[in-house]
């Protein structure tokens, strides 16, 4: 979706299609973040128990409406292809930019392997369901990362619509069990008694431990802005499709508590696998168990699938802008992929869907996530210091400046406390990756980079430069 | 005058990716591998378990048969398992250290960084 635009006296620029509307930011949103209800979120339960989970929820949508509302204003601005990492580039500075690149690509690195990990899981679970226990899950998580792997290697189009659909398929899924066990399909019912008799397993610290995982429900919303360039009016779409997006998630994240908490055990749900899967197992109905078979396969495909483009495009942009080998800045002259960058990631994929357990793998994609938010908080700040709202024409300008900032900031302190407790050696362990990456940057890798090639939008002077 | 960065050589490059993947592994892959990290939950199983002792209710018998778990000695584990959240607030203090610290070298870096960019892009400026 390219197209070629020149002004007077300029060189032709390829430049890509404006065609999204405010729908396709939504499904966009959606469609990357739809898998936390399916696994992951379920954790928060594990960690707090079932008030902690509910309130876990409550709260990282709070923090991600935040993001939601931050990212808005920044990105109708900024309105390039790349995101965050484009925002870092031109308001904090080219080490910023490399580290929210690897943000991207580690959270979404991570994520896929969570996806295979799912579906090896989920795979072995019927198999056993079905008297086939003990099935190997290792080759179907290797078939899964590679087929996806290849599909983006030849093109990209026809996989991202197709997400689109099955996507849809999975949201609609969660729906049908929600009514269905409200209409009394279920042959179990309901049963919320651990709210009354072990309402908090751990006290309240369980609650803030909770929250740790609790941003597994909305994990990549923020992806949304990886396609500014594509959008026809950003200062309308893009918050408009953002802010859709996080109110369907918070109903559908919910709606995902309530069914999975009323029919699973609080002590089996704060483990299980494919929690969403399990729910309908306990409802003993065949046609609610294959719905949530196919919910769970296709949330957990249409995930993995986005996160190999968007992580291969992530890694992509910093081969060609030289913050890694230039190497990998390559475009596959047949099928215009970035496709070094994709088989790059695959065996990193591999390594850790192959070797790590699932709740690991989801803490370091939650880890690289929280750390973006983070920078989210004083880019923000510095955006609207270096240009004031009356130097530069911004898409969107949002409201009680800087209430959202401070509440992200303080809810992302907590959450780094909520994973210190259970996780803290993860999180030391990839902080200590990002620093020594950093130095890496800066003392090795920046004297190959060209400096005024790092900021391309029509802005005056920031101020104080 | 432009900055003219000085052009990599490709065994430079094969150099780089190699740090980048010994740097990735090494550092996230290696603590799991040796069971550095990992979350600590422990399970506390009681002798002779039944659904009562383990404080499941009728219903919930009901749901764990459904989930395939009959036997409440399967279920013990997973029922008695807890986190163990006591923690040292010095391990804490140097958590926020090395998170505070790790943003701060990142913004004071990027910034020399960022200077030579504007001052490419928009000229030196005039005092």
């Amino acid at each position: 979706m390219v197209d070629t635009k020149t002004a007077p006296g300029q060189p032709e620029r390829l430049q890509l299609l404006r065609v999204l509307g405010p729908a396709h930011i939504w499904a966009l949103g959606v469609g990357i973040v739809l898998v936390g209800e399916y696994m992951g979120w379920n954790f928060a339960v594990g960690k707090g128990g079932m008030i902690a989970g509910l309130i876990a929820c409550w709260v990282a949508g709070l923090l991600y409406t935040c993001v939601a509302m931050i990212d808005s204003e920044v990105t109708s601005t900024v309105a390039a292809a790349g995101g965050q990492y484009a925002q870092a580039k031109h308001i904090v500075g080219p080490l910023m930019a490399f580290n929210v690149g690897l943000f991207l690509v580690m959270a979404y690195t991570m994520l896929e392997a969570a996806n295979a990990i799912t579906i090896g899981f989920l795979l072995d679970t019927v198999a056993g369901m079905q008297g086939h226990s003990g099935l190997h899950q290792q080759p179907f998580i290797v078939l899964c990362i590679m087929f996806l792997a290849w599909l983006n290697y030849r093109g990209v189009l026809a996989t991202l619509t197709f997400n689109l659909v099955i996507t849809a398929i999975a949201f609609m899924a969660i729906i049908a069990l929600f009514l269905s066990v409200q209409f009394g399909v279920s042959s179990v019912p309901l049963d919320f008694s651990a709210v009354t008799t072990d309402p908090m397993p751990y006290g309240w610290i369980g609650i803030l431990a909770s929250l740790h995982f609790g941003l597994w429900y909305y994990l990549g919303i923020e992806g949304t802005c990886q396609a500014a360039e594509e959008v026809r009016s950003p200062a309308r779409s893009l918050p408009y499709g953002t802010m859709a997006g996080i109110m369907t998630l918070l109903i559908a994240a919910t709606m995902t508590w309530y069914v999975c908490s009323g029919l699973i055990p609080w002590e089996y749900l704060g483990q299980a696998g494919t929690p969403l899967f399990d729910a309908a197992r306990v409802t003993g109905n065949r046609g609610l168990m294959v719905l949530l078979f196919i919910g769970t396969m296709f949330s957990t495909l249409a995930s993995a699938n986005g996160c190999i483009n968007d992580a291969s495009r992530a890694w992509f942009s910093m081969g060609r802008d030289r913050y890694l080998p230039i190497w990998f800045g390559a475009v596959h002259p047949v099928y215009r992929t970035p496709y070094r960058s994709i088989i790059f990631l695959v065996p990193i994929a591999l390594i850790f869907a192959l070797g790590a357990p699932l709740d690991q793998v989801v803490t370091f994609s939650i880890l690289s996530g929280l750390l973006g938010y983070t920078f989210m908080t004083f880019n923000m700040v510095m955006f609207r210091k270096k240009w004031p709202l009356d130097t530069i024409k911004r898409g969107y300008v949002h409201p009680m400046h800087p209430l959202p900032t401070i509440v992200l900031l303080i809810l992302c302190a907590t959450a780094y406390v909520a994973v210190f407790l259970g996780y803290g050696t993860q999180l030391i362990a990839m902080v200590s990756f990002y620093i020594i990456a950093s130095l890496w940057f800066h003392f090795r890798r920046y004297r190959f980079v060209r400096r005024g090639d790092q900021f391309t939008m029509p802005w005056p002077r920031p101020e104080g430069y | 005058m432009a900055y003219k960065p000085p052009k990599q050589s490709f065994a430079g490059q094969i150099f780089d990716v190699i740090t980048l993947l010994v740097l990735t592994v090494g550092a996230l892959y290696l603590p799991l591998y040796l069971g550095l990290a990992g979350a600590a939950k422990t399970p506390a199983p009681i002798a002779n378990p039944t659904w009562e002792a383990l404080g499941q209710n009728a219903t919930e018998q009901q749901q764990w048969a459904a989930l395939g778990v009959t036997d409440p000695a399967a279920a013990n584990d997973i029922i008695t398992a807890r986190f163990d959240y006591s923690f040292s607030w010095m391990a804490l203090v140097v958590m926020a250290i090395l998170v505070i610290g790790y943003f701060v070298l990142v913004v004071r870096l990027s910034d020399k960084e960022y200077r030579d960019v504007i001052a490419e892009r928009f000229g030196v400026k005039k005092r």
